[in-house]
């Protein structure tokens, strides 16, 4: 069995995943058996869920959500809706001005929506802001670290804000419950000293680590993590994704990712497109590609003339060029080169990547009508 | 409770920096010294009496300009920090909006006591008639410019966008108060149309009050004080309680409705 669905059916929340506006029906039901684009993953870095998430809880409950800024004509989010289930790795994808950065504002509280509803945890993002804040952490595209405070400072800083323990004019003087807390996330990030030193003498993956730490100080329920490895070396983009692996298994939280990476959204359980403030695709990121991108296979034939009298018989959809390409149509290559007769000088295959997918599916979203 | 950490944290904050950062408090320094130094100096060397010193006045009235012009611009760097850095990590902690701008005052006021501080230490040496019994008199009057330059700097904060706006329109709205709140030049005197401009700049009654304290029990009081303190006051009370309430309550719209 691949381990792909190995991994699925022992996951205690399952979801259906959800998608209401431009909706491909085979996008939210693809638990194809076909392996999984990246390394298996290995049984410890299963990503179950805390026993007390197990319920099938929707974390986040986005029902036509639209977003037309002040002075301007179009809307920037156009009636999206979407759900994310506890505990589950959602990744929001999307090109430059698509509206990620607006539907993630929203999300977090810091932009009002011109209409539609957002729940997060069960509260209303608009009534209920603080509340909100509460189940939240962020990580932002610009850090948001003070640089003249030391690492302690700035988790210190934020420990307060979020109403965990009161006010201390040093680190001394904090409760030890903090202190405590602050060593076991320091530990996680294999730093000791460096934790009382300024943050401007951290290098950039350094900051991004401290920010996750800073953020999960409160224990939130949904982790947003907007581009997060932007600027960041290849080195510490695969440092801080091992990282991340790391902090999902523990602590059960959700993940909203927007990213421009896509191999960082190959990981996610459920893969959300949006262009012009419109979901294009939404599903996991196999069923996305299978269902956007063709599989094919690229044939080039002795005689031209007996491959398409061969392929007709058999209605095989193919089209003719230099090589054929003929549609895999859910057949596997080995069923179609076994049914063919006529020799064939080359045989390629063509199996999508998801960037492949990405780039039809906003191909798709552009095109006129 | 959960609201007054939140503000003691936030003003610790901008007090860390402050301390982390000391070539900030000295260079703060540079302009108010050469206001009174050199403006003082030469105002006083051209124009002063036996009787009345213009370094005195400067001096004065620089100390009251500085603390509320220092605590109006750390208001104002709300916009800049909400747009790029740290604050955004403020504004999405479960806090209230009103707790983030009260801890952002009382944390510029703490950034702006230093550096009246220093100017009051250097007024020793400056021959300006500054005494022990006068410096501490001058500590509830500093904090007071602070506390108004502050509610000052949240009204002008909730109608700007953006820093660029910000640095177009911050300079227009304090340079004139320079001059019409009598910083450097006396007031007693205005024509009706500029003295009426005058009442309306808050920082004309942060310098009053300042001189009221400091020419307290001098020949000078009464050709230099504009205003009884009490009514300086209440008018900076009255001033402070509206600028905080309306100017938060428009921050706090704005923020999220965009």
């Amino acid at each position: 069995m691949p381990p792909a669905r190995a991994r699925r059916e022992k996951r205690p929340t399952d979801r259906a995943v959800v998608c209401i506006i431009n909706q491909n029906p085979r996008a939210a039901s693809g638990d194809a058996p076909a392996p999984p684009p990246h390394p298996p993953v290995r049984p410890s870095e299963r990503r179950l869920p805390p026993a007390h998430l197990a319920v099938t809880g929707r974390v986040i409950q986005v029902r036509d959500l639209t977003k037309r800024y002040k002075k301007s004509e179009v809307n920037a989010v156009d009636g999206i809706s979407f759900d994310v289930s506890e505990g589950e790795f959602f990744a929001l994808l999307g090109p430059n001005g698509a509206g990620k950065t607006t539907t993630i504002s929203i999300l977090t509280t810091t932009l009002i929506p011109s209409s539609g509803s957002v729940r997060i945890g069960g509260y209303d993002v608009k009534s209920q802001s603080n509340e909100v804040r509460q189940q939240i952490g962020i990580v932002f595209q610009q850090p948001s670290l003070d640089l003249n405070l030391t690492a302690e400072e700035n988790v210190r800083f934020h420990a307060i804000l979020y109403g965990l323990y009161p006010w201390r004019p040093s680190y001394r003087l904090m409760p030890a419950e903090y202190r405590t807390r602050f060593k076991e996330l320091s530990g996680i990030l294999g730093l000791k000293a460096e934790m009382f030193k300024p943050v401007k003498r951290f290098s950039g993956g350094m900051k991004r680590k401290l920010e996750i730490v800073r953020s999960l100080m409160h224990r939130p329920k949904v982790l947003f993590l907007d581009e997060p490895t932007a600027g960041l070396d290849a080195d510490s983009r695969r440092s801080l994704w091992e990282y991340l692996k790391v902090i999902r298994v523990q602590t059960g939280a959700t993940v909203f990712l927007t990213t421009h990476y896509l191999e960082e959204a190959e990981e996610a359980d459920t893969i959300c497109i949006i262009d012009g403030g419109k979901i294009v695709s939404f599903g996991s990121p196999t069923a996305i590609k299978k269902d956007l991108v063709e599989e094919y296979l690229l044939v080039t034939p002795a005689d031209p003339a007996a491959l398409s009298r061969e392929l007709d018989a058999m209605s095989i959809p193919y089209a003719k060029g230099p090589e054929f390409k003929v549609a895999l149509n859910g057949r596997t290559v080995h069923e179609i080169l076994k049914a063919i007769e006529t020799p064939l000088l080359s045989v390629r295959t063509h199996f999508p990547t998801l960037e492949d997918a990405y780039i039809a599916v906003l191909k798709k979203s552009d095109a006129p009508g | 409770m959960h609201q007054v950490n939140a503000m003691m944290a936030i003003a610790q904050r901008d007090f860390m920096n402050l301390l982390r950062d000391p070539a900030r408090l000295v260079s703060s320094l540079i302009f108010p010294l050469i206001f009174i130094l050199v403006l003082g100096g030469s105002l006083q060397a051209s124009f002063g009496d036996g009787n009345f010193n213009l370094m005195t006045f400067t001096f004065t009235g620089v100390l009251a300009q500085t603390l509320f012009q220092s605590s109006a611009s750390g208001i104002i760097s709300l916009i800049s920090d909400r747009e790029e850095d740290f604050s955004q990590e403020i504004f999405i902690t479960p806090i209230s909006r009103y707790t983030i701008i009260l801890g952002k005052t009382l944390g510029e006021t703490m950034v702006a006591l230093p550096q009246g501080f220093a100017l009051v230490v250097l007024a020793f040496v400056m021959g300006v008639g500054m005494t022990i019994p006068r410096a501490l008199a001058l500590f509830p009057v500093a904090l007071v410019a602070c506390m108004l330059g502050a509610s000052f700097g949240v009204i002008v904060l909730s109608n700007l966008r953006s820093q660029r706006s910000a640095n177009q329109v911050f300079p227009f709205l304090l340079l004139p108060q320079f001059f019409l709140a009598g910083v450097f030049n006396p007031i007693n005197d205005l024509p009706p149309a500029l003295n009426f401009f005058s009442s309306l700049a808050p920082m004309r009654y942060a310098v009053d009050l300042m001189r009221a304290v400091y020419y307290a029990g001098r020949d000078e009081y009464d050709r230099v004080v504009l205003l009884n303190p009490i009514t300086n006051l209440a008018i900076m009370g009255v001033m402070f309680a509206v600028f905080l309430a309306i100017g938060t309550a428009l921050f706090v719209r704005r923020e999220r409705n965009r």
